[in-house]
């Protein structure tokens, strides 16, 4: 108790502390915001609850770090790397001519499959982690074309038109299979990229930015600028936000809402390997650190509802922030447990809502 | 009861007497796949039978180790110091101390677990559909973080009980029959209340609520009182399964969401939702699916059991019970063509109804 | 004695004003019809009485108890019934599970449902099965039914309930022409056997000739004449609402 009422006297007493917190809440709240308008998307359009969504956040640092380790990228390069192989591993090729190519090419694809997977095995007893890697991705890669081309095909695609518990259920097991085999590929250890440049100091170094963040938040607005720009006017944006409101009325205006999804599942796959591969540079990545990620999502989206992205990216900064001061003023143990009971008071508040309109939430 | 039936509830309950004795080796796994089936069966009463599922039914099990625990040790020393101690100090338990606690606890356990759920489901229960299962599963995330920071039940930490008083397979053959006993009551509460009115009314929730409401059900009666005793039995197997472990932290033992949290789902998916024995022959299967990985592929232990969840999920389900009830209805007494009605018959599907 | 009264209830969806200022009155006992061409508002008006959105204004009160910002299963407790334009039973369930879940359970105590059913309850079932002509069907998944035999199945359940007054909403749609007399003979019967109030939105008007005591005509969303059948018939009014001369 006396820890906290000095905490929060701390903040009274010196106002610039607030400005600090709200600019480290702003800073995380907007990766937040990006992994939160990739699980309204989904949500929105395919009627699919991901709780993989942090996983893909994860998925995406660790390929951005892999790269930057093995193969010498740079690291802001690897935000675009991140956002394809994310894309790639999500369902991007699904329908394309390459992904009927591979279904065509079912013999070498195998054969492939089984060189690669061989490669995998002798360089993991042979101790190259370099090696054994690229086996397992090249195995990993010709499998997922031969079998339909990315997680959409495999699971998402046979969730969409199921009870809602199903996708939660089913991205819940995904979740976990994506855990577990990005620790055994990469190790439980936290991983990070260091960009090396400076930090800002401001108010006689109260305030102290890194320039790296600063990049950081700025990438991520420049993908989230892209990606609304992308929505509002390509063809496939529109065939998006058709899809959204009546599939099967766009099915009818001969929109094929199958790639569609594809398309849109991919896209969020993407959109989270992006923030993964910023969030690498900024903080740090493990293996299980998935889940966080996907709560976030999930108090985000519950909090500003479908369909509205300046509501996710308002509550994305919000939660950024709530949760910055709750650690500041608790303790940093409470930083989970702040977001999860934002989540709660949120669906509270929304019941009490609908009660008054003689409603229930669902 | 016909001839037969009696037959095979007595043999299975000499099997369950027999089998700690039969296979001494595995008493704790034998102990561990009753943990599963009471965990799967008491899900299987909001998911399965009223369509409410949750995610967090885990909290209750985690509860229910804290409440036992902190219950048994309450009985002879103030809790703070001895959490406080976390284990290092000398905290005897005599034979009747450990004994007492391990029953006032376990009960009580339970008691505290279904008056929390009247508390969180008066909640909880107005969301429905992914809503329920997104707001319970918060609700445990947060239980299990909250207690991580609470200092007077040893935090991050977490608890130390007294070992069993007597040998070592003495105490397992305890647990087991102490999870045992709860199982096989669970198991006929729950083939009584299945066939009631209130079984009845729970499945119309389940088939269609806002018919169910419309029709004057106490919709929300009826779901606070089936995820209470769903409640009751969790904490109370939560608690034998303290004294089970000994020692147990926060999150990874007892609030592990996505471990046995997400099992239990699985368990009762795999079996097949909304019948009676789908949970336990769901919680068979996944025990031995996970004993096997566990033994066989160490390491991938978790990618194969994420690949079981998806797996069933999308393609199976229905469980194993579901895909009975399809190819053969007559087993379950379902009339499919009307020319085969005669009156027992009628007697009997409606007095099966419930299931 | 009237047993609902709305009064100047007023409800609109946006800028469409579904009603507007409607009073109505269902007598204790009757049978009182609600007519009006599509888009009249009858359904909305419905909708209010028995707790699904809220009403902007007015008061709707049931035995002189305000129920205007009451919950779909509060206002159920009362008695006041409802069935669906679009039939809702419990597809997965055979026909007298269907009706034996329909046990009025707003008069029973925890204790009471913690019971089975009894013989009685079950020969009660299967008697009003026979009384809407569903006996043979019994044992079929109701699933499995017509759209007709689902309505006349929705209607035992409701009668399985004993309401004190029962809202239907067009009873008579996607029943086969038929059977339409024997129906209105099963309401008919419903209202004097049982005595169950019945306040009935119908399309077909010789159905609802043939049946109500007192009609209620919406068009636009207000209340355009209200009167007996032979009233109704001759207004020249509702002929023009239903003309389509407005």
């Amino acid at each position: 108790m006396d820890q906290i009422a000095s905490n929060i006297g701390l903040l009274i007493d010196y106002p610039v502390v607030n400005l600090k917190i709200i600019i480290d809440g702003v800073m995380i709240g907007a990766l937040f915001a990006l992994a939160a308008y990739g699980l309204a998307l989904v949500w929105g359009v395919m009627n699919v609850k991901n709780l993989a969504q942090g996983d893909f956040v994860i998925g995406g640092g660790y390929v951005s770090w892999w790269l930057v380790k093995n193969v010498g990228l740079h690291p802001l390069l690897g935000v675009p790397a991140a956002f394809v192989v994310m894309a790639l591993l999500g369902g991007a090729l699904h329908g394309t001519p390459v992904h009927q190519w591979a279904r065509s090419q079912k013999k070498p694809m195998i054969i492939v499959s089984l060189v690669t997977g061989f490669v995998f095995i002798v360089a993991t007893y042979l101790g190259d982690s370099a090696g054994s890697i690229a086996g397992y991705a090249g195995m990993v890669l010709t499998i997922l074309l031969i079998i339909n081309g990315g997680i959409y095909n495999l699971v998402i695609s046979r969730v969409i038109e199921r009870d809602l518990f199903t996708s939660l259920l089913a991205t819940f097991g995904l979740a976990i299979m994506g855990a577990q085999i990005m620790n055994l590929l990469f190790g439980s250890d936290t991983q990070s990229l260091d960009l090396g440049y400076d930090t800002l100091y401001f108010a006689d170094g109260l305030i102290d930015i890194p320039i790296a963040k600063l990049i950081g938040v700025i990438m991520a607005a420049a993908l989230a600028t892209v990606v609304i720009i992308f929505m509002k006017r390509s063809r496939m944006g529109q065939a998006i936000r058709a899809t959204a409101q009546d599939a099967r009325a766009a099915r009818v205006l001969g929109i094929d809402t199958e790639k569609v999804y594809a398309f849109t599942f991919s896209l969020n796959a993407a959109i989270c390997g992006a923030a993964g591969a910023i969030i690498v540079m900024v903080w740090v990545i493990q293996p299980f650190y998935g889940i966080t990620y996907s709560v976030r999502a999930f108090v985000i989206v519950t909090a500003a509802g479908l369909g509205n992205l300046p509501g996710v990216i308002a509550a994305g900064l919000g939660i950024g922030a709530a949760e910055q001061y709750g650690s500041h003023v608790f303790g940093i143990g409470y930083q989970q447990a702040i977001a999860v009971m934002l989540l709660l008071a949120v669906l509270v508040f929304r019941l009490m809502q609908q009660k008054r309109n003689r409603q229930v939430l669902q | 009861m016909s001839v037969q039936k009696t037959g095979l509830y007595a043999a299975l309950l000499i099997f369950i007497v027999a089998s700690p004795f039969v296979f001494p080796t595995f008493g704790v796994q034998l102990g561990t796949l009753w943990l599963m089936i009471i965990v799967a069966m008491t899900w299987d009463m909001t998911g399965g039978q009223m369509g409410y599922n949750s995610l967090g039914n885990i909290f209750f099990y985690g509860t229910g180790m804290y409440v036992a625990a902190l219950i048994s040790i309450a009985l002879v020393y103030d809790v703070g110091e001895y959490t406080g101690a976390s284990g290092g100090g000398r905290y005897d338990f005599t034979d009747a101390q450990y004994f007492t606690g391990f029953v006032l606890g376990t009960i009580g356990a339970g008691i505290f677990c279904a008056l929390s759920a009247f508390v969180i489901g008066y909640v909880t229960f107005g969301l429905r559909g992914p809503y329920f299962a997104i707001g319970t599963l918060g609700v445990a995330i947060a239980a299990g973080e909250l207690v991580s920071n609470w200092d007077w039940v040893g935090g991050g930490q977490g608890i130390t009980l007294p070992v069993y008083p007597g040998d070592l397979d003495e105490g397992k053959i305890f647990i087991y029959f102490a999870y045992a006993i709860t199982g096989v009551l669970l198991f006929i509460f729950l083939n009584w209340l299945y066939k009631t009115r209130f079984g009845a009314a729970i499945n119309a929730i389940r088939d269609d609520e806002e018919k169910a409401e419309a029709m004057g059900v106490h919709t929300m009666r009826y779901k606070l009182v089936t995820w209470a005793m769903s409640a009751f039995f969790i904490g109370v197997a939560g608690g034998i399964s303290a004294f089970q472990l000994i020692s147990f932290e926060p999150l990874e033992s007892a609030y592990q969401t996505i471990n046995l949290g997400i099992f239990m789902v699985v368990c009762v998916l795999l079996g097949g939702k909304g019948t009676l024995w789908g949970p336990i022959i769901g919680a068979i299967l996944f025990q031995i699916f996970k004993e096997v990985t566990w033994n066989y592929f160490l390491g991938w232990q978790w990618v194969a059991l994420g690949a079981l969840i998806v797996v069933t999920v999308v393609y199976f389900q229905d469980g194993l019970m579901g895909w009975l009830r399809t190819t053969r209805p007559e087993w379950f007494g379902l009339t499919v063509d009307e020319r085969d009605d005669d009156a027992p018959q009628t007697a009997a599907a409606a007095g099966e109804g419930a299931k | 004695m009237s047993i609902i009264d709305v009064s100047n209830v007023s409800k609109s969806y946006g800028g469409v004003k579904a009603n507007s200022d409607v009073s109505i009155s269902v007598e204790k006992g009757g049978i009182t019809g609600l007519i009006g061409p599509n888009g009249s508002g009858k359904t909305t008006l419905f909708n209010s009485i028995v707790g699904y959105h809220p009403i902007d204004s007015g008061s709707i009160k049931y035995e002189g108890q305000e129920i205007s910002q009451m919950q779909v299963p509060e206002i159920a407790r009362l008695g006041l019934l409802r069935t669906f334009q679009q039939t809702r039973i419990y597809g997965a369930m055979n026909c007298v599970e269907n009706m034996l879940i329909s046990l009025p359970h707003r008069k029973m105590s925890l204790l009471d449902t913690l019971k089975r059913n009894t013989a009685e309850d079950r020969e009660r079932a299967e008697h009003l099965l026979e009384f809407v002509g569903l006996y043979e069907k019994r044992n079929l998944r109701s699933g499995s039914l017509s759209f007709g035999q689902q309505k006349l199945l929705e209607f035992a359940m409701a009668l399985m309930n004993e309401p004190t007054v029962l809202l239907l909403d067009e009873p008579t749609a996607g029943i086969n022409p038929t059977l339409i007399n024997g129906l209105i003979d099963r309401l008919k019967r419903a209202n004097s056997e049982f005595g169950i109030t019945l306040f009935i939105i119908e399309h077909n008007m010789r159905v609802i000739m043939n049946m109500a005591d007192t009609i209620y005509c919406l068009a636009h969303g207000e209340l355009l004449a209200a009167g007996s059948s032979e009233e109704i018939q001759n207004d020249q009014r509702v002929i023009d609402a239903y003309l389509g001369a407005h």
